[in-house]
């Protein structure tokens, strides 16, 4: 048996340890299975595995031979529908449920050989930024296990930093794939609105949602984007990108106009998290970058908080909707339907979810439709624009990822307003469409820090080539210390 | 054009009363115990004092948003492909007869 | 009178209409009727979580050839919305359909009657899904009330669903119904649907009111749902407008309702109220993005567009020259029209082809249960027997006769062949009828002498002696000159 370092291996390097045959898929699968055996009680990662099926995969690819990135263990966020394996989407109401068909992306990833690792834990229908809001307890943060993880993608984002996947896929809707790559210290990308599939995965807002991967290293990211990039015939809002995905291989960032976004006036960006911001536009200059310095007028202020959360929560409020327990999923009885409903829904949901389902319903409602979703439809217009106007300047912009560092388990859970702040940074690009990826840039008290890249629509290349520079300069070192050395 | 939708709320921050809530229970069909609904009422009225101000906002002249892609005509050509086989659906219905999904009645 | 005296009736019909796409208008499962409940299902139309609609292609261009075929104005970009509520048989707990930008806006269709065009005109035509079916179990007859629970069938669900509103131009329940047959005949010339009201394909509801001639505002409105046919259709309405009648001149008010009518009872009750006025929350709908409908695609369509009844029933009027009543009942329905077009162009003689389609034929094709196109009698030989009887070969006894063996495949279709075989031919020669006239004559020599004396109608008693003895063939006229002259030999 050979001496894998799960802590120290890219998939890229355990693809080229395959390719060799220093190892075989099955020894690869059975150090992440370990790992995850070791780790998993503790961290509460996943919500479900199957060790028999992944080793099973994994053996498939050993006997009938493989190539590329076949036999990489890749770990999926519970709202992907996997046929009949255990779907929840962190949530009551799906306990239990089978999906009975696969989603595209993942259709993807097995089609390219990668070897199912189980399904993480996630906010309760991907809303949140703490993964508290599980039906099946929070994900302790690898870093320290008294904080969150972030979320809504918290497992998936958890899973690549404690060393128990090598990739991961989230979804991102108002940053819950890279709010919790920055809180945990690793590689988290949302690509374009319509690159990815949506067909098979939980609907949280649908014209926000795109599926993402979580990855130790840049190269990484883009190898796992590769695959599941591309046009879906199921899902009508995706073309796929225009351009092959391409593995980035510059170490500089000369010629590019970079805009960092100043972050005055900004409020409640804790001290380290500007100090680290403010260090990483100093290795941007230092990589050849030309830094200017940009501003997005309206993006940031408080109005596209409130647009993103009328527009996310009313069409959370229909697409939730489908949870009546009638076809599948949990069902309380009632003396007739509609009790059956109200009950089956007053139990299957949890507050936040309650909470969005109802501003939802409220601001649709007759007489405050235009007062609300429509206003917030009007600013996300502002919001294209703020971006197109700003990229008419620059190639890339820069802020951080999350005002603050991981905090503490509880903290926020109580104050929805001060939970909701967390997505300051991210929730801007889901409504404009755009890409943009996370990466750590360094620690403030022992905690990571992401760096946020944002670009044009379908620039994911350039988001990466640039990422990989400064991943490179950054020189963060991903293993959190908790955890370093363990089984 | 849509029928009875409002002008404009002015600029002071409209409250969300508990009655608003039992309302949007009701459109959501979400049950609500009697603490619940109260404690509810507090949370949404606190999100809708900060969010809802975007009412006021004079935006007249910025046309809305729906899709984030200018995409147009993607649509399916006519081809059937065969069904799911019924049991697979059907099995997992909390309820069910020999062939079709069970409910309670739908009532008065 | 249907309309109550004294009042105005004001009706607007609200038509949804099943397409007859070979699948379902957001999954592929396929779009067919019949068959074991819950086997045309998939996750799409079942709405398993994260399942994602994908919009029929041939549903969007079907809905606006009935667009082009009303002359509407086809939207330059039009979208899907949700419309939200929660009901057994909507799985998405909302209907994906379409608001403020359908693809059909406007819209008229002509009536043709005998004091010209009926215009009635539409407010729009837009495009959804059809919902599942609910049986109720242990209370029959779709009732909800006191049943035991409710079984779903999915096979409907997700069925591409065209609604037709028309404005409330109508102003009779005759009127309704006439116009809601003739639209449906429309649509059939289109080829888009079978259009058939008790399997669903075709459902009509009607929204009414009353107000006094010469007022100009419409006053409070009913809606009529799920009538059948157009006969119910016609009572439920006239029923409803007495209803009315009666509460205002009672001095009642009534409210906004949606009634079921029972043609069993001819009473109405009120459905199950909707949750109070539904609030459907619209907003569009973003797994979906909009419709442009190029210029190509339009003018493609355009030209593809079939001859329309009310287009071939005013052809057939002039080109023919046919009274109205032929001339509807030849140019609706496509089946009898083209035949009968083959027919008057074979015999060059379009009076006598339409009256032979119209009469004979039709009735061997009720009584064969054949559409025009499967009658073993082929337009050519038709046209060869109007010709027949046309130039005097053969009278109308005859032509029956030969007619008939036409249908039973005799003579190879060949009428001038079978006249041959069966020596058929019409007698018009005054030497051949001679004899049969002197010898009928004879043997009726009371009425011979009545006849003297003035009693005229016997001519035909007459008439039909001779035709007893010649088989039919004595060409009729030449028969009455012969036995007046023989007769009055005396």
């Amino acid at each position: 048996m050979a001496v894998f370092d799960v802590e120290a291996t890219s998939a890229e390097e355990i693809a080229r340890l395959l390719d060799a045959r220093e190892l075989t898929c099955e020894e690869v699968a059975g150090a992440y299975l370990s790992r995850m055996a070791a780790h998993n009680d503790a961290l509460n990662v996943f919500l479900h595995v199957d060790e028999e099926r992944t080793l099973a995969q994994a053996r498939a690819h050993d006997n009938e031979g493989r190539s590329g990135i076949a036999g990489v263990p890749m770990a999926y966020k519970d709202l992907f529908c996997i046929r009949d394996v255990p779907t929840t989407a962190g949530s009551r109401v799906l306990e239990g449920y089978k999906p009975p068909y696969t989603a595209t992306v993942v259709r993807r990833c097995e089609a390219a050989g990668l070897v199912e690792l189980g399904k993480t834990n996630m906010d309760e229908f991907a809303m949140g930024s703490s993964t508290e809001n599980s039906a099946y307890g929070v994900t302790r943060n690898p870093w320290d296990a008294e904080r969150v993880p972030g979320g809504s993608s918290g497992g998936s984002a958890a899973a690549v930093a404690a060393s128990m996947a090598p990739l991961s896929l989230g979804t991102d809707t108002g940053g819950s794939i890279r709010q919790p790559a920055a809180l945990c210290g690793v590689v988290g990308m949302k690509p374009t609105y319509g690159a990815v599939s949506r067909y098979g995965v939980v609907a949280f807002a649908s014209s926000l949602d795109q599926v993402g991967p979580f990855a130790r290293t840049v190269r990484d990211c883009a190898l796992a984007l590769r695959v599941i990039a591309g046009p879906d015939i199921c899902d009508s809002t995706c073309l796929g990108p225009p351009e092959p995905i391409e593995l980035p291989e510059r170490e500089d960032l000369r010629g590019l106009r970079v805009g960092a976004i100043s972050l005055e006036g900004v409020g409640g960006v804790e001290p380290g998290v500007r100090a680290s911001y403010e260090a990483a536009l100093e290795t941007v200059r230092g990589l050849g970058a030309e830094l200017v310095e940009a501003s997005l007028e309206f993006s940031l202020t408080p109005h596209a908080l409130a647009a993103y959360y009328l527009i996310a929560p009313a069409e959370a409020s229909a697409n939730l909707a489908r949870y009546d327990g009638v076809r599948y999923g949990l069902r309380v009885p009632g003396d007739d339907i509609f009790e059956m409903y109200d009950k089956t829904r007053q139990r299957g949901f949890g507050r936040e979810v309650k909470r969005r389902c109802l501003i939802g319903a409220y601001a649709l409602s007759a007489g405050y439709y235009d007062a609300y979703y429509g206003q917030a439809q009007r600013v996300r217009t502002l919001i294209r624009r703020d971006f197109d106007a700003a990229f008419e300047k620059c190639d890339l912009l820069l802020t951080p990822t999350s005002p603050t560092v991981a905090f503490r388990i509880g903290e926020l859970v109580d104050d929805p307003l001060a939970m909701y702040a967390c997505d300051l940074f991210t929730l801007p690009v889901n409504l404009s469409g755009l890409p943009a990826i996370s990466l750590p840039c360094g620690l403030s008290e022992g905690l990571p820090v992401g760096l946020h890249l944002a670009g044009p629509a379908f620039s994911e290349n350039r988001l990466l080539a640039a990422a990989h520079a400064l991943e490179g300069a950054f020189a963060f070192d991903p293993r959190p210390p908790a955890l370093m050395g363990a089984a | 054009m849509r029928p009875g939708r409002a002008r404009l709320l002015d600029s002071k921050a409209v409250s969300l009363t508990p009655d608003d809530v039992r309302h949007a229970a009701a459109l959501a069909h979400i049950g609500l115990e009697p603490g619940e609904l109260e404690s509810l009422a507090r949370d949404l009225a606190g999100i809708l004092d900060h969010v809802g101000r975007i009412a006021s906002l004079d935006l007249a002249d910025v046309p809305p948003t729906s899709h984030a892609l200018d995409l147009v005509n993607v649509l399916g050509d006519d081809v059937p492909r065969p069904p799911w086989p019924r049991e697979e659906l059907l099995s997992l219905a909390p309820e069910r007869t020999a062939d079709g999904f069970l409910v309670p009645p739908i009532g008065a | 009178m249907s309309v109550p005296a004294g009042w105005e009736a004001v009706i607007g019909l609200e038509i949804h209409v099943q397409l007859s796409t070979r699948s379902k208008m957001f999954c592929r499962c396929p779009n067919e009727s019949g068959g074991e409940p819950n086997t045309r299902i998939c996750p799409v139309c079942t709405a398993q979580p994260g399942a994602l609609p994908v919009a029929n292609r041939a549903a969007v261009e079907r809905t606006i050839e009935v667009g082009l075929a009303l002359g509407s104005e086809i939207a330059a970009h039009s979208t899907f919305h949700r419309k939200n509520y929660f009901y057994p048989d909507s799985p998405k707990a909302y209907q994906i359909s379409q608001f403020d930008e359908p693809l059909c806006s406007g819209g008229r269709l002509a009536v043709p009657t005998a004091d010209g065009d009926d215009v009635v005109g539409f407010e729009r035509v837009h495009l959804e899904e059809d919902a599942a079916k609910t049986i109720h179990e242990g209370g029959g007859g779709g009732r909800l009330a006191g049943s035991h629970g409710a079984v779903v069938d999915f096979n409907r669900c997700g069925t591409p669903l065209m609604e037709m509103v028309t404005k409330p131009d109508l102003r009779s329940p005759e009127q309704a119904s006439r116009f809601a047959s003739f639209l449906r005949e429309t649509i059939i010339a289109l080829g888009v649907s079978e259009c058939d009201m008790e399997k669903g394909s075709l459902r009509v509801d009607a929204n009414v009111s009353l107000r006094r001639p010469g007022e100009d505002e419409l006053r409070t409105k009913t809606e009529l749902k799920n009538m059948n046919s157009f006969s119910f259709l016609e009572r439920g309405i006239a029923r409803e407008l007495r209803r009315q009648a009666e509460l205002y001149e009672a001095g009642e008010e009534f409210s906004t309702q949606t009634l079921h009518y029972d043609p069993s009872s001819d009473e109405l009750t009120v459905l199950r109220s909707k949750e109070l006025a539904h609030d459907y929350r619209y907003f569009p709908e973003p797994d979906l993005v909009p419709i442009e409908p190029s210029a190509e695609l339009i003018d493609g369509l355009r030209a593809s567009l079939p001859e329309l009844p009310a287009a071939r029933v005013r052809r057939f009027e002039s080109e023919y020259e046919l009274p109205l009543a032929q001339a509807l009942d030849l140019g609706i329905g496509s089946g009898l029209a083209a035949y009968f077009e083959e027919v008057a162009a074979a015999s060059g003689d379009a009076r006598g082809a339409a009256n032979w389609v119209l009469n004979e034929f039709s009735a061997h094709l009720n009584e064969a249960r054949l559409s025009a196109a499967e009658s073993p009698v082929r337009p050519a030989a038709l046209a060869a027997l109007v010709g027949l009887v046309a130039d005097g070969t053969l009278g109308s006894s005859g032509a029956k006769q030969v007619f008939a063996a036409l249908v039973d495949g005799e003579g190879g279709g060949d009428p001038a062949a079978i006249v041959a075989a069966r020596g058929l031919g019409q007698i018009a020669d005054a030497d051949a009828l001679a004899a049969v006239v002197a010898e009928v004559v004879a043997a009726h020599a009371q009425q011979a002498e009545q006849f003297r004396g003035g009693k005229e109608n016997l001519m035909g008693f007459f008439v039909g002696q001779v035709m007893k003895a010649t088989g039919g063939r004595a060409e009729p006229q030449l028969a009455q000159r012969l036995l007046r002259e023989e007769i009055a030999r005396g």
